[in-house]
């Protein structure tokens, strides 16, 4: 196995239910997590979305999936970047999110947040760090 | 495809996982280890059980790496080792016990 780790960034820009976006992404970020690359998630636009509490997709029949973004620190995806201006833009804060943890093995498995909040310009930045960007 | 059991009949896909994870009872389990020559004791069960839990949880069957490391920490180290999962199920933790559990094939699975 090659011992190149690259930076993969997966960025959600839409909404969670109506299109297939962003279950695919999350798809993709859980089958990636098996190539131990470090991995990050970045949540912009109407991607913020994603991360809402106490969704209930019982009337628009799609399989509610925002269950699943709390197993992401058990994949060793623990790097949630969420855009401070995209939440504002929408009326919304940090604690309108799921409240998102890992467990640190380097820190005597210590629970952390995995979603940071950055601003626009940060997100620029952390973009300009990557290898590879994925867009959904 | 289908399994019958009891005859009640249960549609899968064509690799042998329910096409609806609400159908599942106990019996289908009994009835696809029978197929694999393979008698269901409670270790099975204990295991069978705890991927019925994590998907009701988080909606998705657990990649082997990450069942071993969740068994490891519910049920206790001696069980959450590949050696150990791999003896009650010889086809792969994540594939055959996911199949049973009438889970789908883990995401990540190939």
């Amino acid at each position: 196995m090659s011992e190149d780790i690259k930076k993969f960034m997966y960025v959600n820009r839409r909404a969670p239910y109506g299109t297939i976006y962003a279950w695919e992404a999350l798809e993709v970020v859980l089958i990636g997590a098996a190539f131990d690359q470090d991995v990050s998630l970045a949540f912009l636009d109407d991607g913020v979305f994603q991360l809402m509490k106490g969704e209930d997709t019982g009337d628009v029949e799609m399989k509610n999936f925002s269950p699943t973004y709390s197993a992401l620190g058990d994949y060793d995806v623990t790097k949630l970047y969420v855009e401070k201006e995209s939440l504002e833009e929408r009326g919304l804060t940090v604690e309108d999110l799921m409240p998102l943890k890992y467990e640190d093995e380097d820190d005597d498995w210590a629970e952390k947040d995995s979603i940071r909040l950055v601003s626009r310009k940060e997100m620029a930045e952390l973009m300009d760090e990557q290898d590879v960007l994925f867009s959904f | 495809m289908a399994i019958e059991v009891n005859g009640k009949t249960f549609e899968t896909d064509e690799e042998g996982y329910l096409t609806n994870i609400n159908d599942w009872e106990p019996g289908v389990a009994e009835a696809m280890a029978k197929e694999d020559d393979l008698e269901l004791t409670d270790e099975h069960w204990e295991i069978i059980n705890f991927l019925r839990e994590y998907y009701e949880e988080y909606q998705i069957a657990p990649a082997v790496r990450v069942l071993t490391k969740a068994v490891g920490k519910k049920l206790g180290k001696e069980k959450g080792n590949s050696k150990y999962l791999y003896s009650l199920f010889p086809y792969g933790p994540g594939k055959q016990a996911c199949r049973y559990a009438g889970l789908p094939k883990p995401t990540g699975c190939i």
